[in-house]
Parts: structure tokens; C-alpha cells; sequence
């Protein structure tokens, strides 16, 4: 299987919003260009380009002016200097003033790797999701990471995409539809419902075609858009299956397992697991090692899937 | 010790350096060897007060590391020290290694904080610096900024904690080599008359050259003689330092060397 970065996405959609004719796109790096690919931005079109320097905060700041202004800014660096440094000049700037800023959180999740727990996100979906106005978007590989960059761009308000360092399996095309706030159903089954995002989406894939050998049918929904949550299609697939299981590279606490579980505590009570970090920092070591220690994998997400099926009854 | 020895210290450290890299797979080699000398100096030169034996000692001086990506000069010059084997350089950014990626204070003896977020480094030495002066204790701490760095807004904040406390017991050093990840420092947020800069907001100022072991010697000894008001050392230093090929080019912050390059860069060295 093709394996390509989810930041080249970012990078691919940029491009294609500074070719249109007359845009207002800025596009605004924090002194990490080369890592977030907005490196093709300067490159090609300098004049919607500005590298900040080491100045999230700045950066933040400055494209909330821009969008005052009337144009459309795009905000990247990785996403523990952008959901994390900046939070204040996010939530009382940006989201307060409901503000199109947009912005894209590189090098999120384990996966990043030797850097270790400095630089691995792991809470950037917690601290946007909380934020009254803002659009939160975990895409589950490159070209899903491309359509979300583009349908930012278009959508009022602030927005919020998180995308990852490593090279991980394409497994949407072109033609696979993608809307901000619509589940994406990968795969039907009927025993129990796996609810994932970003790269665990593939792993949830991967569980579910091991588990249909043991004929456990395993519905997959793509659950790219944490805010605002599909709530209807987790609803339908609680009813329909009995038993939910959410998978995502971020900590347990405030992530898309919680924006699930608050969805179906209070419309539909549903017996669930929860795949995700629990309370803890990474660490140093290769991605897939990494993944695999903290059960960021199909296996575990299998493991989870037998405990909920338990549950059912 | 004796300026020659501490030059023989720096080179094995930049021995350390390539190598540690070379075998991580990935790391920061560009900005650490520009720190070597002034890191060696710090702590072989007679400058830093320390224990191997007691890495948890309350008087001794302390050092933050604010650009934390540099982790392996770091480590380098602590394994030197003896506060831990040499052979765990090799195990660097591996799963289960004491030295992590960036520096984290529970896993590496006789570090004095992690880092690796930039910006924060020179707080957290006012910090201590302040604790020290009101327990009564002759502490010194030492705070390695880069010149990227000083891009963030809370290094100034913390420029002026520092002036309006005097706290002379810190002394900060920017490693002035230019370059930072995207290109020169220039290019993306020009600083203008660095020297100048710090002057108007009231440190005691030291320019040197960070390559040249007998001022850097002499500029921690000035700084820890100045009272009144906190130093800074600005060091002009070369990012990349002591390999040709890696000198002066931001395509080798981040670049780990092949085995060809590590081969190249030990014989420019000559540890
Ligand atoms: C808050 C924060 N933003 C961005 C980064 C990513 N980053 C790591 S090193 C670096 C460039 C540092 O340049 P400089 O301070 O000049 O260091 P040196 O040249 O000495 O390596 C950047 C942008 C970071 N570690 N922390």
C-alpha cells in the first residue's frame, strides 16, 4: 500500500488555494516551514507567505489581524507550539472573536518518535474541542488531509487540522467523499462499531478484516471531524451494533473517545472501550515501536473490540 | 584546567556529537556543535560547581538548557564528567534510553531541567536564581539561549524579571551563530544590534568569540565577578562548527550524518 505523510496533503492543498485566481490566502509558519511543507508555499508563492520566526504566539496574533482584515490565514507549526503555546491568542482572540483563522497542527501524535514527549501531541484535540466556534479535524491520511485543508479554507470561523509526521498508508482517493462533520463509513458490520481517526483509522481496517475471520462483524466509521461531532452516525451505530469502540493517537482524557462518550451518556448509553493514551507522557523510540507500547494498534484495537462485544450482554 | 586540555575536551565532544547522531538516525548536530566549546568551558574550565558523585547536590550551580533540541552536546559533556557512562551516548533517542530527544530531568543524571519547547529556558533560571538569593545560597545558574530562540517573545519578558531583580547570579549565553531551521536569522527576524539590545535592557553585557576557549574562560569569570545587575555572554559562534561541510547551513540543524559523513566529520574534528 501506498504510504505518503498526511503534512504533504497539507502542503498539496495550500498550493492548490494560492493558484486560484485573486484568493486571499496567507499562509504563516513558525520557523518550521520545511516540516510542515509550507516550504512549497514560499517557494512558489512567496507573496502569501510569511515565516514568523520562532513566535507562535506572534503568529496566532498576527493572523487573527489578517483575518480581520479580510483574508483567509492559514497557521503551521507543530501542534504542541500551536494548540499548546498559543491556546490563549486561540481561544480569547481567535475563537472569541470567531475568527477564520485556520489552523494546522503538524507532527502530532506518538508517532513523531526519537524527538520524544517535547514534541509528541497528544492533548491538541482536547485543548481545541473545548473551544466555543472552533472546527476540530483529525484526517486519516494524505488525501483526507488534502480535502480538509481545502474545505478550511471555505468554511467560516475557526478551524483546527491536525496531521502527522510519519509516511502512513493512503487509504482514501480522490473520489471518496469527505465533509467536515460527516462520519465516513469505511466498512459495515453489525456486532460492534469501531469510531477512529487519523492513522488509526487504517488500524481499525486492519482489526476488523482480523476479527471478520472469527466472524465478528465489525462496522468502521472514519470519524475525521471531532468538532462538531457527527453525533447521528454514532447514535445509529450504537443502535445498530451495541457496543462502540473509539481508537486515536492522543490521550484518553478530552479527545475523540470522550466526545463520543459524551454523545452516547447522554442519548443513547452504550457499553464502550476506549483506545488512546492513558495519562501519560511519550517517550523517545522508533514510531511503530512506540505504537505498539501504547496499544496504538490493531491488536489492541482488537483486543478493546472482544471486551466491548463482552459487555453487550 | 589548561586552555590545550579543554580545547582536547571540546574536540572529543564533537566527536561525540556526530557520532551519537550518526547512530540515533536523527538529531540536532548543527547547533550543538556551535555550543561545544562554550559548554565544555562551562563545566571542565573551573566555572561550573559540581559533583558527579552527587548530581542532586543543593549548592551546586545549575545549568538550563533553553534550546533544548541541542540535547547531545549536553550529554556529551556530562558523560565526560562522569555523570554517567560514556557508553550511553550510543543509546541516544533509543526506546528506553536516559537520554531522550530532548533533555527530560528524570531520566539523565545531572540535568537540571528538560526543555525542548523554546522560549522558557531563561524564566525558569530567574527562578531558580531567585530561590538561591532568598535561601542565602552562593549559587550561580547558567542558561544556554539560542539566537533563533530569541525570537520568543518570553525571553524578553524574562530579560526584564532578570534586570529588575538584579539577579546577578545569572548569567544567560546566547549562542550567536546566525541560522536558525528555515535560514539566517537575518532573513527570518532580523535582530537588529543584538549587544546593543541586551544593554538597553540592563544586563552586563560580554561579547566574545564562542570558538575561542581563553575567552570563554575569561567571559564566565568576568560575568560571575559582575554584581548588580544579571550577564549575558554573547557568543559569536558558527553553526556547525569544526565540520566543513555542515558550517553555516540550516539544512543541518535537524540532519543526521550518513556513515560517509560521520567518517568525514571525525577526520575534520581530529579528536
Ligand atoms: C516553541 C518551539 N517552537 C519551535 C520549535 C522547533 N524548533 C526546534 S529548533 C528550532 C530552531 C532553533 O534555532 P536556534 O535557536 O537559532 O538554535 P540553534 O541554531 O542554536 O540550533 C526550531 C524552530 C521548538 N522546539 N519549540
Amino acid at each position: 500500500m501506498k504510504r505518503v505523510p498526511m503534512r504533504d496533503g497539507y502542503g498539496k492543498a495550500l498550493l492548490e488555494l494560492c493558484a486560484q485566481p485573486d484568493n486571499k490566502i496567507m499562509v504563516l509558519d513558525a520557523d518550521v516551514a520545511k516540516s510542515t511543507r509550507t516550504v512549497w508555499i514560499r517557494d512558489q508563492y512567496p507573496e502569501h507567505f510569511m515565516d514568523m520566526g520562532i513566535s507562535e504566539q506572534d503568529m496566532v496574533g498576527t493572523a487573527a489581524g489578517l483575518a480581520l482584515g479580510g483574508m483567509i490565514p492559514f497557521c503551521s507549526t507543530y501542534a504542541v507550539f500551536l494548540a499548546g503555546r498559543a491556546w490563549d491568542q486561540i481561544r480569547t482572540t481567535v475563537c472569541y472573536n470567531n475568527l477564520g483563522v485556520k489552523l494546522g497542527g503538524a507532527h502530532a501524535g506518538i508517532s513523531v518518535g526519537p524527538d520524544g514527549a517535547t514534541h509528541q501531541a497528544l492533548e491538541d484535540v482536547a485543548l481545541t474541542r473545548v473551544l466555543p466556534h472552533m472546527t476540530v479535524i483529525v484526517p486519516c491520511d494524505a488525501e483526507e488531509t488534502r480535502k480538509a485543508t481545502l474545505a478550511m479554507a471555505k468554511r467560516p470561523g475557526p478551524c483546527y487540522v491536525r496531521f502527522g509526521r510519519e509516511a502512513v498508508p493512503v487509504v482514501t482517493d480522490e473520489n471518496t467523499e469527505f465533509e467536515i462533520g460527516k462520519a465516513r463509513e469505511v466498512r459495515d458490520g453489525s456486532d460492534v462499531t469501531v469510531i477512529a481517526n487519523g492513522a488509526m483509522v487504517y488500524e481499525a481496517v486492519m482489526a476488523a478484516e482480523k476479527l471478520a475471520g472469527e466472524n465478528i462483524s465489525v462496522r468502521v466509521l472514519d470519524m475525521h471531524t471531532v468538532k462538531p461531532l457527527d453525533t447521528e452516525a454514532v447514535v445509529r451505530a450504537a443502535r445498530e451494533t451495541g457496543a462502540i469502540v473509539t481508537a486515536e493517537e492522543h490521550q484518553l482524557a478530552g479527545g475523540l473517545g470522550s466526545a463520543v462518550a459524551e454523545c452516547l451518556a447522554t442519548l443513547f448509553p452504550t457499553p464502550m472501550e476506549m483506545v488512546a493514551v492513558n495519562d501519560t507522557f511519550g517517550q523517545s523510540g522508533a514510531p511503530q515501536e512506540l505504537m505498539d507500547h501504547y496499544g496504538l494498534n490493531a491488536e489492541n484495537i482488537a483486543a478493546k473490540i472482544r471486551q466491548a462485544m463482552e459487555r453487550k450482554r | 584546567m589548561e586552555i590545550k586540555e579543554l580545547k582536547a575536551i571540546a574536540r572529543t565532544v564533537r566527536c561525540d556529537i556526530v557520532k551519537m547522531i550518526n547512530i540515533a538516525g536523527s538529531g540536532h548536530p548543527g547547533g550543538s556543535l556551535s555550543a561545544a566549546d562554550l559548554l565544555a568551558g562551562l563545566y571542565f574550565g573551573g566555572i561550573m560547581k559540581v559533583d558527579p558523585k552527587n548530581p542532586d547536590w543543593e549548592d551546586r550551580d545549575r545549568f538550563i538548557l533553553s534550546k533544548g533540541h541541542v540535547a547531545p552536546v549536553i550529554y556529551s559533556v556530562l558523560a565526560r564528567k562522569g555523570f554517567f557512562p560514556v557508553e550511553e551516548l550510543w543509546t541516544l533517542r533509543r526506546f528506553g534510553s536516559i537520554l531522550q530527544g530532548h533533555p527530560h530531568k528524570q531520566s539523565t543524571p545531572g540535568l537540571d531541567c528538560s526543555s525542548g519547547s523554546l522560549g522558557q529556558g531563561l524564566s525558569i533560571t530567574n527562578g531558580i536564581a531567585i530561590a538561591m538569593k532568598k535561601q542565602n545560597r552562593d549559587v550561580r545558574v547558567y542558561c544556554m539561549i539560542g539566537d533563533g530562540e530569541l525570537d520568543e517573545g518570553q525571553i524578553w519578558e524574562a530579560v526584564m524579571t532578570a534586570a529588575q531583580h538584579k539577579l546577578d547570579n545569572v548569567c544567560a549565553i546566547v549562542d550567536y551563530n546566525h541560522v536558525q531551521l528555515d535560514g539566517t536569522t537575518e532573513e527570518i527576524k532580523d535582530m537588529g544590534d543584538l549587544v546593543q539590545k541586551w544593554h538597553d535592557f540592563g544586563w552586563n553585557v560580554i561579547e566574545l568569540d564562542g570558538h575561542d576557549m581563553a575567552q570563554i574562560v575569561k567571559a564566565y569569570e568576568m560575568a560571575a565577578a559582575f554584581k548588580g545587575k544579571p550577564s549575558v555572554l554573547i557568543a559569536n559562534t558558527v553553526k556547525g562548527k569544526g565540520v566543513s561541510f555542515m558550517e553555516n547551513d540550516c539544512n543541518w540543524h535537524g540532519t543526521a550524518p550518513s556513515d560517509q559523513q560521520l567518517e568525514r566529520a571525525l577526520m575534520e574534528i581530529g579528536a
